[in-house]
């Protein structure tokens, strides 16, 4: 056949081939070792020196012509099939995803890590301690000696050897106050233990405590602090105001309430329409703690203060019934997804 | 404590706006927990006088009764009361009065006789348990008045929560003089006169404990006439305090008590042996109290005893038999002062707690006793005769709580406030207190009064200031701070970065109590010493855990009970862990798998979870390490687990977790569902992080080559991974196990391990016969090592 026939033949055999696999069978036929095109330039071989170089010229237009022909072609059976694919290829993308679901954090976790965010971010350290405790350490050095009256607030577990369930996390600022100088700003978040189980009561619950002793600290300051910190906690500006308390650690001491964040004052449910909710109490460390931990109360003063995480976390996310905490619920926890 | 109004109004001036009163208290330390009227509400009382009685005619029991009722003609009233008689003033309910609970009194017929209202018993206005029968009224009362106008029932009771500090408030007089301060009124209060002796007899009074007793004040009182009424404003001012009458002895005792703060006791004289003495108990001694328990007496336990035996806790509760009986005419009024240590804690170990000792734990006026002695004395003659002896006070002025003048500087309030408040402010606040105020320095000596034993220093004056100054007129002010950067430490983990691990990895974290029901950590772990505790709140969380296991075991067991049949829940805290007498706090991360592996899903075939699911999860927070590589899994148990799929978990040799199945006869015996996986693992090993360090990337092409491997079944993944490693020293980049089949091909008690090994040089190009050398001397290897065949 001559190259013109090869050619048109050749480009009508491209132009039919409906997919890949003909049009490979196209190309190698036309284009392969043994293609037909492949055969006219080894017969060149045969022709006088003189004809070769058109006759190659010629045969090299043809190859690439059919070439490109090829390529045009695979590009448009190409596009065709992922046409094809898409078509048949419909996802229902309503269904869910595979695989496993994420968990969540317990709402006290949560809130006892928001509280420790808002605190550190204010300079403050988070300190820890244990949680079976001796009497130096939860009553003695915070000025509640043996047969104290604010004993009996406390409804302490004991274990009978002197050792006893911390009934706050205080005793984690007095080991903080004997190990480092001042300035010291800390909180200790954990678990504490009260003997005592009712509808509002839970044997075990989770307690921040704060402490800040410096140089010229003051009630004054605690005001400040405390104010900034339930209006970042509630996420909005929220008055305070302090009420004359007593605890053996602090003097003055005060029970701090907070705006309603709810009704912000105006009275609603949650604070039994008086406007007001308590959430901690606090105080300007009492200079006998400060002398049982080794610091002059003549030169050095402070403030405490405790919230419990439980109160926290029900104001913020509308949990009624403190025991619904330690249940495990997975119904109850799954609520708590964060994103 | 519960405080009328009334009765504070007749020892200071106060207003009429309850609330702004409720407010003034709050906020200065006495917490207004609740208030109610003295008496509920009701209407169409009034004060009836009954002038003539005569028998029912078709009733024994009833009286027919004609009453007048102040205004319009006496009306016919059918009266069941046996106190019903010509003469007494009562209280008459008119027709149309409406009862405490909503009762409607209207015309009634009884048996015949038509009965125009009704008179009505203490009980049926809501006033209390009084004597049987109708209210008797007192006859001065203008008969026809409201009857809650008279009895000034629409009176408030305040309910107050006292701090244990405040003792001295724990009053009407203590809660005046607080008022008194507040409101910037006078304290008025009603004259307490002596009363003058009427015979010269006493009863002697020693103190051995002079410590615990410093001061004992008693006085004799004879012919006192026990079946005297109480008055009725006595009864209502005790039953709006909340204490029920008890006859006009122990009524004018406890009157005394809440008035003035000072408990008292009455002894009936006739029981008494020899004079009084107030001393330590003696070994083996018991008492019978009041209220009729026996006590077997500790060492630390004062009492007052006489010659014989003891006839009271002091300052707790009397004794029975020297206790007031319905004959007693013959008394010894006890006024004394205990100190607070004597007492507190007493009560509660015995689980007496009273008026009195909530009074003397938290401190009495060490000087109120003799004008409680003479407060009582003259009530007690006025309402039920008798002739007082002298009033006597035994006292050890050595023991006697010491007062000095406490110093006050300026400088210190301003630091410990925050501001300066005006001396003359700072002046006026303390004397208003009833402290002594002189100049000292720049600033004040104060010399507190007999009754504020609980201001010792400086702060307690500071607090007190601020506190009658008024907290919420202290500004806010925020504190300067020293500025220092600190580093949250790198080569430490923090729990919550594993905890978010398992919560993405599908965990919800639970919180479970840290002590525990001892007979499931038992069964969990038998044998393993735990902390109990001395006074458990139940018998199901008696003990210490000493894993979270229990926990998490008991909280996948209320969560199968509640249908929930996939269950992944972890914990973070500490187990308590004995080691001989000493503890260990363990702080730890422990989960818990059960049900499914994967949620219920279209796209993934159900299967149970099992022990390689969760061990991708420890693995995931192993990894949180920066070394994974550091820990290891050794086949080893607990008893707890299944003994074939349990992991000891290790960190360069160091033991620091278990991760396994629960042993099928525990998930057995406790009903559980499957075969739930557990992990625990210590943080105080497992948390520590290593800093990355970036290795060198090789720029040539990495090979891959995958072997059979036949090993018998004994022989374990991390023997072959020992060998090839070895084997392939330093090119191997990453061994893969991509399948591990038993079955055809394979003979019985071996198997087939498929490896995918990534080699991959730093140097150069590994060439073809690079690669079969390194995959011979694996081969070579693991034949030698582990009696290894070969499958293609």
């Amino acid at each position: 056949m001559d190259l013109a026939g090869l050619v048109s033949a050749g480009l009508a055999e491209i132009a039919a081939a409906s997919d890949a696999a003909a049009l490979d069978l196209v190309r190698v036929r036309l284009l392969g070792k043994k293609g037909a095109v492949t055969e006219q330039l080894k017969a060149l071989g045969r022709l006088p020196p003189a004809e070769r170089p058109a006759a190659g010229a010629r045969i090299n237009e043809a190859k690439q012509a059919l070439g490109e022909a090829i390529d045009a072609r695979a590009e448009v059976l190409g596009r065709a099939a992922i046409a094809r694919a898409l078509e048949v290829g419909r996802l229902d993308v309503t269904l869910p995803g595979r695989g496993q679901r994420p968990g969540a954090e317990h709402p006290v976790t949560r809130t006892r890590r928001r509280i420790e965010e808002i605190f550190r971010r204010a300079g403050f350290g988070v300190a820890e301690g244990p949680e079976v405790e001796d009497d130096f350490h939860n009553f003695e050095a915070l000025n509640i000696p043996a047969n104290h009256p604010a004993r009996a607030m406390h409804d302490t577990f004991y274990f009978g050897d002197g050792r006893l369930l911390r009934t706050h996390t205080s005793p984690v600022q007095v080991r903080a106050m004997r190990a480092n100088p001042p300035p010291l700003r800390i909180i200790s978040p954990g678990r504490v233990y009260r003997n005592d189980s009712d509808q509002t009561h839970t044997p075990m619950f989770h307690q921040v405590e704060g402490l800040v002793i410096d140089e010229g600290i003051s009630f004054a300051n605690l005001k400040a602090m405390l104010r900034r910190f339930v209006s970042e906690f509630f996420e909005k500006p929220l008055a305070i105001r302090l009420r004359p308390s007593y605890f053996p650690f602090t003097e003055p001491s005060a029970e701090l309430d907070c705006q309603c964040a709810f009704c912000e004052g105006r009275g609603c449910r949650v604070c039994k329409h008086t406007g007001w909710i308590e959430v901690m109490g606090c105080g300007v460390v009492h200079p006998n703690v400060l002398r049982n931990c080794g610091l002059d109360p003549e030169r050095w003063s402070g403030y405490a203060f405790g919230l419990g995480i439980e109160r926290f976390a029900m104001l913020r996310y509308d949990v009624n019934d403190i025991r619904q905490y330690f249940e495990n619920d997975l119904r109850f926890l799954a609520q708590f997804e964060r994103g | 404590m519960k405080v009328s109004l009334e009765w504070l109004r007749e020892w200071v001036r106060l207003g009429s706006d309850v609330d702004a009163l409720a407010q003034r208290l709050t906020m200065a330390g006495f917490e207004v927990e609740g208030r109610a009227l003295a008496a509920e509400p009701f209407s169409g009382v009034v004060i009836g006088e009954v002038l003539a009685t005569r028998r029912h005619p078709e009733a024994d029991k009833l009286t027919v009764c004609e009453v007048a009722a102040g205004v319009g003609a006496p009306r016919t009233i059918v009266c069941g009361a046996k106190n019903v008689r010509a003469g007494l003033k009562a209280p008459l309910a008119t027709v149309g009065a409406v009862l405490p609970g909503g009762k409607a009194i209207g015309r009634a017929t009884l048996r015949g006789v038509a009965s125009e209202g009704m008179l009505c018993s203490a009980r049926e206005l809501g006033l209390g348990e009084g004597p049987e029968g109708l209210l008797e009224l007192p006859a001065e009362l203008a008969t026809g008045t409201e009857l809650r106008a008279a009895l000034g029932l629409d009176d408030t009771v305040l309910e107050i929560n006292f701090t244990p500090n405040r003792g001295d408030a724990l009053s009407v007089l203590g809660l005046a003089r607080e008022l008194a301060v507040l409101e910037g009124v006078p304290l008025t209060g009603p004259a307490l006169a002596a009363v003058p002796a009427a015979g010269e007899e006493r009863l002697a009074v020693s103190l051995e404990a002079p410590a615990a007793c410093a001061r004992f004040g008693g006085r004799v009182i004879r012919g006192v006439d026990p079946r005297a009424p109480t008055p009725l404003w006595m009864r209502e001012r005790l039953r709006r305090a909340g204490l029920r009458s008890l006859g006009p002895l122990v009524d004018v005792t406890n009157y005394v008590m809440l008035e003035l703060g000072q408990p008292m006791h009455a002894y009936d004289l006739r029981q008494l042996q020899g004079g009084l003495a107030a001393r330590w108990a003696r070994t083996g001694e018991t008492l019978e109290l009041l209220d009729g328990s026996t006590i077997a007496l500790d060492a630390d336990m004062l009492v007052i005893a006489d010659a014989a035996a003891p006839v009271g806790l002091a300052g707790i509760m009397g004794g029975r038999k020297s206790g007031i009986a319905e004959d007693t005419t013959d008394i010894f009024l006890e006024a004394a002062w205990f100190a607070p240590d004597a007492v507190a804690g007493r009560g509660r170990r015995l689980g007496v707690l009273t008026d009195a000792s909530q009074r003397f734990e938290r401190g009495v006026d060490p000087a109120g006793q003799a004008r409680a002695l003479e407060r009582a004395t003259a009530l007690l003659v006025a309402i039920a005769g008798g002739r007082p002896g002298p009033t006597t006070v035994t006292e050890s002025a050595a023991h006697l709580p010491a007062r000095a003048a406490i110093g006050l500087r300026p400088a210190t309030l301003k630091r410990l406030i925050g501001i300066d408040v005006p001396p003359e402010r700072v002046g006026a606040i303390l004397a208003s207190l009833g402290l002594t105020v002189t100049p000292k320095g720049e600033g004040w000596a104060a010399m507190p009064p007999s009754w504020r034993f609980d201001l010792a220093q400086e702060a307690d004056l500071v607090e007190e200031v601020a506190r009658v100054y008024g907290y919420n007129e202290i500004p806010e002010i925020d504190a300067p701070m020293p500025q220092r950067p600190s580093a949250v430490p790198e080569g430490r983990l923090a729990p919550e970065r594993l905890a978010l691990r398992l919560i993405e990895r599908g965990y919800l974290e639970a919180i479970t109590y840290t002590f525990v029901d001892p007979e499931l950590q038992r069964r969990l772990f038998p044998g393993v010493a735990a902390l109990p505790l001395a006074n458990p709140i139940s018998a199901e969380l008696a003990e210490m855990r000493v894993s979270l296991f229990p926990g998490l075991v008991k909280a996948l067991g209320d969560n199968e009970r509640r249908q929930q049949g996939r269950v992944r829940l972890f914990e973070h805290g500490a187990k308590f862990v004995m080691q001989g007498n000493d503890l260990k706090e363990i702080d730890c991360i422990a989960g818990i798998a059960s049900g499914s592996a994967l949620p219920e899903q279209w796209g993934a075939a159900a299967t149970a979870v099992d022990f390689y699911d969760v061990k991708a999860d420890v693995e995931a927070l192993l990894a949180a390490t920066g070394e994974p590589a550091a820990f290891a899994f050794e086949a080893a148990t607990l008893d707890c687990l299944h003994p074939g799929r349990s992991a000891r978990i290790t960190r360069a040799g160091e033991a620091c977790g278990f991760l396994g199945e629960l042993h099928p006869e525990i998930a057995r015996a406790l009903e559980l569902d499957g075969a739930p996986i557990l992990f625990e693992l210590e943080l105080n090993i497992t948390a520590a992080a290593r800093i990355p360090r970036a290795q060198e990337l090789s720029r040539f092409p990495s090979v891959r080559r995958d072997l059979a491997v036949v090993v018998d079944e004994t022989s374990t993944f991390n023997q072959l991974r020992e060998s090839v490693t070895v084997a392939a020293s330093s090119l191997l980049r990453e061994l893969k196990v991509f399948d591990v089949y038993r079955g055809a091909g394979v003979e019985t008690g071996r198997k087939s391990v498929a490896l995918g090994l990534i080699l991959q040089d730093n140097s150069g190009t590994l060439t073809d016969a690079d690669v079969d050398a390194v995959l011979n001397a694996v081969r070579d290897r693991l034949k030698q090592d582990l009696n290894a065949g070969f499958r293609d």
